[in-house]
């Protein structure tokens, strides 16, 4: 997966909480419906980031509400027109290919996450940070049947809108 | 489990039937408060348990993992389970992780409460 050689869009730094979850919702869809993305799909990425902010809350600060996650988002061009999406934090660190979708035959509670973070996104990777943390990268290009469709101009937004809890 | 994270939940029961209104968004936050009402709901026994999503605009894999496990009491409790009047963006949800080929879906709590 190639990497962008601009600054992100718009970064965003929050702490490990789910409180925190419905404003990086509303951000991440917010961005999508200016990109182009119909409000179906909107939901769906801003799900796929949700899931996974929760499994870095859940399995990588293990429930911790201090860890720092970082979200760096970049509207790509017109080649195709998309978005670019990555999540970084200082979690412990695993096998980036011990990260698995769980068998959807096994109905039973909990372990979705991955399974619609791959479903919904065109591209997903994982990958260790350098020093310590995970880092995922997550694309998902505008369908080509909206890609005709009138899009808003997305703003240059060079500031860091952090939503800190304290 | 602070307010913000509490699901308001109306519960009706219509002779043998419960049914669950829970309102908002349901997410890793609040799924919690969601399961404790549920899992009350649960211990009467009731035949039939309809949960009316029509006022939850979101959801996550947390509030459908509480769902599972819901299915799961109701079936060794002997309650039929059954989820109405879905937004499409939580449908989209059950789509994706093929849950709408595992719950009974209707439209609305009226066709919930003769299915």
């Amino acid at each position: 997966m190639s990497e962008p050689s601009r600054e992100p869009d718009v970064r965003l730094e929050l702490y490990s909480q789910p409180r925190l979850l419905a404003g990086a919702r509303a951000l991440i869809s917010n961005i999508a419906q200016r990109i182009g993305f119909n409000e179906i799909l909107c939901g769906q990425i801003s799900l796929a980031i949700d899931e996974a902010l929760c499994n870095i809350i859940n399995h990588g600060y293990e429930r911790r509400t201090d860890g720092r996650i970082w979200v760096s988002i970049w509207a790509l061009g017109n080649d195709p027109p998309g978005l670019r999406i990555v999540i970084e934090d200082d979690a412990r660190q695993v096998d980036p290919d011990s990260i698995q979708s769980r068998d959807l035959d096994d109905v039973r509670p909990g372990g979705l996450g991955v399974y619609l973070i791959q479903e919904i996104m065109d591209q997903v990777q994982y990958e260790r940070r350098p020093h310590k943390g995970m880092r995922l990268t997550m694309v998902k290009h505008l369908p080509e049947d909206v890609q005709d469709l009138p899009r808003s101009p997305m703003p240059a937004m060079k500031t860091n809108p952090e939503m800190r809890s304290r | 489990m602070n307010d913000a994270d509490q699901v308001e939940v109306i519960m009706e029961i219509v002779d043998s039937t419960t049914i669950l209104k829970p309102k908002g968004e349901i997410d890793l936050s609040r799924a919690p408060s969601l399961r404790t009402q549920i899992n009350a709901a649960q211990k009467t026994k009731p035949a039939k348990l309809i949960i009316d999503l029509g006022h939850v605009p979101y959801m996550d894999s947390s509030g459908v993992a509480t769902l599972v496990e819901a299915m799961q009491i109701a079936r060794r409790s002997g309650t039929r389970i059954i989820l109405c009047a879905m937004q499409e963006r939580v449908q989209s949800i059950f789509e994706i992780a093929r849950l709408d080929m595992v719950f009974t879906i209707v439209g609305s709590s009226e066709e919930a409460l003769t299915v």
